[in-house]
């Protein structure tokens, strides 16, 4: 059984390629919210392409977590459906203001040397990471 | 069409991408986020991958002009690194780590039917239509 991080580190370049693809064939940066958000918004005039591409992303994941035990590891860290409501509003709200998420600032915005998705990527982990030690503080989840 | 099939194949590799290297799995992303505790690496692994292939990739890409069918790129050029930007950001990473979701794997994960994931992608599709109309979908 390899280690986890060679894991990460396979999943990681397939995702690479699969944001250089989707980059060629629609000229668009392919980050995830950006890519889910704007099909709900009323000026997007291009929503086949996003639909097509999350089906894949969803179709995709869903072999990979049959073929494969590892990517079907599935803890949610004690947390309630509750935790994950609030969360998704966060979320929502925070990725769509900030204008990308983990891939679009994260992998492309970085991938690029964009300054504004490195400061965009720098503030949602330090924050990411500092809502973890403050839940921890008060107990919550240790 | 020939785009749209490259886009669905792009999406598939997006899907087992995510689910192969464990993003799908919240604890292991509050491993990452957690570096008081006992942390997981992982996920720096995730991005080192992804970033590189996305840094390769781009480059050749914008070097050639164009994408498939001499579709437009588009621009490189940063945004303005405003309060807008942070304030995204910083609401964005709250919500990342009070649950370990973020779009991308929220998404993958509805194909395993997570109750977790039937219950962040609807609220995270609120927090988007509400921040698109009150801010709008742009930026700058």
């Amino acid at each position: 059984m390899p280690a986890a991080w060679l894991f990460g580190l396979l999943g990681g370049i397939l995702i690479g390629v699969a944001s250089v693809i989707a980059f060629a064939a629609t000229g668009k940066i392919p980050g995830i919210s950006g890519v889910f958000g704007r099909l709900f918004a009323p000026e997007t005039q291009d929503r086949p392409w996003r639909i097509i591409f999350l089906a894949g992303l969803v179709a995709g994941a869903g072999i990979t977590f049959i073929l494969s035990s590892h990517a079907a590891e599935f803890q949610k860290g004690g947390r309630s459906l509750i935790f994950f409501a609030m969360a998704g509003v966060l979320v929502g709200l925070g990725t769509r203001i900030g204008g990308g998420c983990t891939s679009g600032h994260g992998v492309c915005g970085v991938g690029q040397g964009s300054k504004d998705s490195i400061a965009a990527t720098i503030t949602f982990v330090f924050f990411g990471m500092l809502t973890v030690w403050v839940m921890k503080q008060f107990a919550i989840f240790a | 069409m020939f785009r749209l099939m490259l886009v669905f194949v792009s999406g598939g590799l997006f899907g087992t991408g995510l689910a192969i290297s464990g993003m799908t799995n919240p604890e292991r992303v509050l491993g990452f986020l957690d570096v008081t505790g006992r942390w997981d690496p992982t996920l720096a692994f995730v991005m080192a991958g992804a970033v590189s292939v996305f840094a390769l990739g781009s480059y050749f890409l914008r070097r050639q002009g164009s994408g498939v069918n001499h579709v437009r790129l588009a621009s490189a050029s940063s945004g303005p690194i405003s309060f807008r930007l942070i304030t995204g950001a910083a609401i964005f990473g709250i919500g990342w780590g009070l649950a370990g979701f973020c779009p991308g794997p929220s998404l993958a994960s509805l194909a395993a039917l997570r109750p977790e994931a039937l219950v962040f992608v609807p609220t995270m599709a609120l927090g988007m239509i509400v921040a698109q109309r009150l801010f709008g979908a742009d930026r700058s």
